[in-house]
């Protein structure tokens, strides 16, 4: 994920403080890893050597002095190309599931015992997530949504796999 | 080869064995489950998920093999006896096709309380409670030919709550529908089930169902694999 | 629209209804087998009036009465002597022949004449002769069979009947029993003039059969509705109109009718043969009679194809047939009730201008009498499904069956009463033909007067039989308590041929057998007694003067032979008549045998009054077999406290067969959608079956399922029946009064189809419960 695509998105809505934004920031995507100060704070700065925010204000309280970052036009053109831009999708051509399946056909272990084992090991996952969905906001539930659908569809693949077990020692043994 | 049925379960088979015609459904399948658990039976179609699920059920007898709820052996039950405590202690849902066309949906999650013998007036008081609780009870009046998917199979899911059973027997719930309705269903299935600490035996190929378990039996080829002892 | 198109798609649905895998083909089968046996009906119906008459035809053309001329013997006469007799219950035809010259008249179906001691029998008779059944009657026809009387010479294929020769018939011409003849048949015949109280009822019972396999025919098409919807839904998917997919069902249809009239062909002649191996009310048939008028045949081929299209397309009138599945028009409008009742009220006053008219001013217009039968019998069926949508809305909901049985009606309340229509229309014209017949049966049912406490069994015997041997080997005979002989004659004051001026009857036998004819004072053989009598034309004072001759009329007819006299002694006592076991009274003379003149012996008419021992088996037969020894044409008589008229009696059995049949056949039909109706159910009942409903639950709802439309089917049909009973009993003028065992009846057979159907359907059922239908795989 881009960080410094997602402050910009942050800063659209208006001007914010450097404390605000990572704030903001966990708040809406930060559920497994909370971002750090001092990324925040490196990430601003590369922003602002770019031109794509400029500081608003610089704050002098009791404590030590904050900026105040506001986007620039160049900002919002940055966020604007980064949204239309497609994801590259994901290949996952190099599976270290498929691995130990075809290693295990070849050392004559069982496979479908592999694969059961495995299936256990996602369902677990998805159980957690699924038990995190069912107690969590909206928010939650979409996130765990998106990983529930990738769970679902390594273990498609499981379950496809399993299908074609035998084919599959016949073509790895030959 | 005979497994030893875990201690304190509520429903417990070992040895199953069920031959139709040429083909073996069940081949020493086990299986067992505790009050307030819910256990998804896995596992491709075909393998004898479903037949397993008949036999807990006491609607298929097994060839051979034992069948214990509650201390009493299922497969030495009369067909009456059996019927009875479908009627009483378990509640079934299945894919489709379960709803009475020509009764409204209130009558239709009524329906096994009546067969129990419980007045009407009280029975549909009953199902009404269990139909709010599924979110449902605006469509009571409707008949099941008038309601969409998602709607009917909570009217089913309701109506194998309302007799309070201690095993719910669900055969791909979700089947018929898309994943929002699907997933919501088993939200309140098995919410519902935990709450009344029912059992849910819960047949499905969807991973996505299953998760809703809190542990899995996969059967292939007649024979069942107990994930959570098996690890 | 072009025909070529139109022809496209019936021809296309023709081809659906066969080609639909094992269901379409088993839907097919269904269709035609309901058509078929309705076309089986109606082509025995346009068969029977031919039948009938052929059967008249023959029986005319057999017939040996002399019609009272008198012919002399010739070289083509031929004396027959009636020697009808009965067996078991069974009557048989017997004829003694004895030719009188080459050229004397064959009858029908023999090829030569029968020496004496011989005879030619029907293969019914030949049959039953052979049978250990028939060995009493062995005894009694103990003639050796040369022959076969061929088909023309049978009105019936189980007719019993036998031809045998004789001899010495000739001096006994005239008795009523022997008769010289020159041709069989009827020399004149004329058109027996019917009763115009049995046209009209034969009339209705033609009405009363073939309406009800109307409507069955009518629901027959529409087996198999819901799947067929499903269908022209897919059809609708790939791209045909409206107009297209209305034509492809109404081809299906057709195909079912038009593979219906092979069947119903088939039936018919199916059911040709098998009529010619059974005996209905004794009654058989010949299969050649059953050939129905070639145009009538031709109408029924005709008719019935187009009923099924022109149904199928009325049906789908209130039907929209979307690509997506079948919309019956939003919530079929409301079942209105004044436009259903205009059809029996339409009957009523079809009929009612006829009241009061009865047997004498004859002559019931036909087509009004037909036109509001039909009119009544059509608004059952417009009356009925209104009646059980009106009733199945306001059932209130009971145990589960039942809830679960009417809400099923309730949805389709149109369909159930299709069904039973046919069953309502059977029931109501039956309760009112037979109120009809209960209504009339005092005209047509005699009481007769016999005593049948007195004697059972009569034995006439002809004249010149010696009575007093033919008593003691009656008396002989195993179950024969007591034999009354009396011999009968009649006195004139003059010689018969002298024009006499008074006469009065004449009554011989001992005292104890006059004691059932009168309270004698005291007798002794050798008495005489004149009868007291307050009948006005009684000629017996005028005769009774002391030394007075009197004349006895003899068989042969006046100037014949000598007369016999006898001169009436002093001492002629008077007493008392009583009813005789004949329930007569008798007036005139009674006579002991001592009293008779010895000439007189020879020329009076012996009866035999049998008091018999009904424990005995087949005691009638022996008494038949004696009275057989004792002179072939004695005529043996059974006594029955009761006669019914023979034309009155088969229609009433024949309708009463013909409504039971329509019943069986509406049942099967029933059974048919109900066993459709459980299959398309099946995942449902195995669902029911795994939440532990009981089977007594969905067995017992099925019940209610066809008892509660039939239930009310069979209530309309009473009240519409008994009031079609009344107003056809108005017209024939018959005090009205309700035949309640009929309705009863008629209801109960009803009834019984409603248990059969669940019955029947019961084994499927439990089948269907099996936990099968719930494997999705």
């Amino acid at each position: 994920m881009s960080i410094g695509h997602t402050l910009l998105g942050l800063l659209e809505s208006g001007p914010r403080h450097g404390y605000d934004l990572k704030r903001a920031f966990d708040e809406k995507f930060g559920h497994d890893r909370p971002l750090h100060y001092g990324q925040v704070y490196s990430t601003m700065s590369r922003l602002l050597k770019n031109g794509l925010v400029e500081v608003d204000g610089i704050e002098t309280g009791g404590g030590p002095e904050r900026k105040r970052y506001a986007i620039t036009e160049a900002g919002i053109t940055d966020v604007e190309r980064w949204l239309a831009t497609p994801e590259k999708p994901e290949p996952y051509l190099q599976s270290t599931l498929y691995t130990k399946v075809v290693l295990a056909l070849l050392t004559s272990r069982d496979a479908a015992d592999i694969l059961d084992t495995q299936r256990s090991e996602h369902l677990r996952g998805m159980r957690i997530l699924t038990d995190r969905k069912r107690t969590g906001d909206l928010a939650d539930q979409l996130i765990c949504d998106h990983a529930l659908f990738h769970l679902e569809a390594d273990l498609r693949w499981l379950e496809l796999t399993a299908a074609r077990l035998d084919k599959l020692r016949a073509a790895v043994t030959r | 080869m005979t497994t030893p049925v875990p201690a304190g379960s509520l429903l417990a088979a070992r040895d199953l064995r069920k031959v139709y015609g040429p083909t073996t459904a069940l081949d020493g399948a086990a299986f067992s489950i505790h009050p307030g658990e819910v256990v998804a039976v896995m596992g491709p179609s075909g393998s004898g998920k479903s037949t397993l699920l008949h036999c807990l059920a006491g609607i298929v007898t097994p060839d051979s093999g034992s069948i214990l709820y509650n201390g009493r052996e299922l497969t030495a039950m009369s067909d009456a006896e059996r019927s009875a405590l479908r009627r009483s202690e378990f509640g079934f849902v299945f894919q489709f096709g379960q709803l009475v066309p020509e009764l409204t949906c209130v009558e239709n999650v009524a329906l096994p309380l009546r067969l129990n013998g419980t007045p009407r007036k009280e029975a549909e008081r009953a199902a009404l409670t269990w139909m709010e609780r599924l979110e449902v009870d605006g469509i009571r009046k409707k008949r099941p030919g008038e309601v969409s998917g998602g709607q009917g199979q909570r009217v089913a899911v309701a109506r194998s709550l309302v007799t309070g059973p201690r095993v719910l027997f669900a055969d791909e719930p979700t089947g018929a529908l898309d994943s929002f309705n699907g997933e919501r269903v088993m939200e309140l299935l098995t919410e519902a089930a935990r709450s009344t600490n029912a059992a849910v035996v819960l047949v499905t190929h969807e991973a996505r169902v299953a998760a809703y378990s809190d542990r899995e039996v996969v059967v292939r080829d007649g024979k069942s694999r107990d994930m959570e002892r098996a690890v | 629209m072009n025909a070529g198109q139109w022809v496209r798609d019936l021809v296309m649905g023709v081809r659906f209804a066969f080609a639909g895998g094992r269901e379409g083909w088993i839907r097919a089968l269904l269709t035609a087998v309901g058509v078929g046996l309705g076309v089986a009906l109606l082509l025995l119906t346009t068969a029977l009036p031919g039948a009938l008459a052929e059967r008249d035809r023959r029986g005319e053309a057999r017939l040996d009465y002399t019609f009272g001329e008198q012919i002399e013997r010739a070289d083509d006469t031929l004396v027959t002597a009636d020697t009808d007799t009965e067996f078991d219950g069974r009557d048989i035809r017997g004829r003694l022949l004895e030719p009188e010259g080459a050229k004397a008249p064959l009858p029908p179906g023999l090829r030569e004449f029968p020496a004496p001691g011989e005879m030619w029998v029907s293969p019914a008779l030949r049959e039953l002769l052979g049978s250990d059944d028939g060995r009493l009657l062995r005894e009694r026809l103990s003639y050796d069979i040369v022959g076969t009387i061929g088909e023309q010479g049978l009105i019936g294929s189980q007719e019993l009947a036998y031809y045998a020769g004789a001899e010495g018939l000739a001096q006994r011409v005239g008795d009523g029993i022997v008769g010289r003849i020159d041709s069989f048949g009827d020399p004149n015949p004329v058109e027996e003039e019917m009763d115009p109280v049995l046209v009209l009822l034969v009339l209705v019972v033609f009405v009363v059969l073939l309406m009800p396999v109307a409507v069955f025919i009518a629901a027959a098409v529409r087996f198999g509705g819901e799947r067929r919807d499903r269908r022209l839904a897919a059809l609708r998917l790939v791209g045909s109109d409206g107009g297209m997919t209305r034509r492809i069902a109404a081809g299906e249809a057709l195909g079912g009718a038009l593979l219906g009239l092979v069947f119903g062909t088939g039936f018919f002649l199916a059911g040709r043969e098998f009529g010619a191996s059974v005996e209905v009310f004794r009654i058989s048939v010949f299969p050649s009679y059953l050939n129905p008028s070639p145009l009538l045949a031709l109408l029924v081929a005709v008719a019935v194809p187009g009923a099924a299209v022109l149904v199928t397309l009325l049906a789908l009138r209130g039907v929209v047939i979307e690509p997506l599945g079948v919309v019956r028009t939003a919530r079929p409008a409301r079942r209105r009730l004044w436009w259903r009742l205009l059809l029996p009220l339409a009957g009523a006053g079809m009929l009612f201008p006829m009241i009061g008219q009865g047997r004498e001013n004859g002559d019931f217009n036909q087509y009004l009498v037909t036109g509001g039968v039909v009119c009544l019998l059509v608004g059952v069926t417009a009356l009925l499904p209104w009646i059980v949508e009106t009733v199945v809305a306001r059932l209130g909901s009971g145990s589960v069956s039942w809830q679960l049985a009417v809400r099923r009606l309730r949805l389709s309340s149109g369909a159930a009463a299709r069904m039973v229509n046919g069953i309502a229309v059977a029931v109501a014209g039956a309760i009112a033909l037979q109120m009809l017949f209960a209504g009339v049966e005092d005209d047509y049912t005699k009481a007769t007067d016999y005593d049948v406490t007195r004697a059972q069994m009569q034995v006439r015997v002809p004249t010149g039989v010696e009575l007093g041997a033919a008593a003691t080997k009656l008396e002989r005979t195993e179950g024969v308590r007591k034999v009354h002989a009396l011999s009968e004659g009649y006195l004139y004051d003059a010689p018969p041929q002298k024009e006499p001026q008074n006469g009065a009857p004449l009554t011989i036998g001992d005292c104890a057998t006059l004691r059932e004819v009168a309270k004698l004072p005291d007798c002794r053989d050798g008495d005489a007694f004149t009868l007291r009598s307050d009948d006005y034309g009684d000629g017996t004072a005028a005769l009774n003067k002391p030394g007075r001759k009197l004349y006895l009329e003899t068989p042969e007819g006046p100037g014949e032979t000598e007369a016999v006299a006898w001169t009436l002694p002093e001492g002629v006592k008077q007493a008392d008549p009583i009813d005789d076991p004949t329930g007569n009274r008798r007036n005139g003379f009674l006579m002991t045998p001592g009293a008779m003149p010895a000439a007189m012996a020879e020329e009076v008419r012996g009866e035999l009054y049998l008091v018999i021992d009904d424990s005995v088996p087949y005691v009638r037969e022996y008494v038949r077999n004696a009275a057989a020894e004792i002179d072939p044409m004695s005529v043996p008589g059974t006594w029955y406290a009761t006669e019914r008229s023979d034309r009155y009696e088969s229609i009433r059995t024949g309708l009463f067969v013909g409504a039971v049949a329509v019943l069986a056949l509406i049942g099967a039909s029933l059974l048919v959608s109900q066993l459709e109706q459980l299959r398309e159910r099946r995942k449902l009942l195995s669902a029911l079956v795994a939440f532990g409903t009981r089977r007594r639950t969905l067995s017992l709802s099925v019940l209610w399922q066809t008892a509660i439309p039939i239930g009310l089917g069979l209530l309309l049909a009473s009240v519409v029946g008994v009031t079609l009973g009344a107003v056809l009993l108005k017209m024939t003028a018959t005090p009205v009064s309700v035949d309640w065992a009929s309705v009863f009846r008629m209801t109960g057979v009803g009834a019984g189809v409603v248990l059969a159907v669940t019955l029947l359907s019961l084994p499927p059922l439990l089948r269907m419960m099996r936990p099968d239908g719930l494997r999705t795989e």
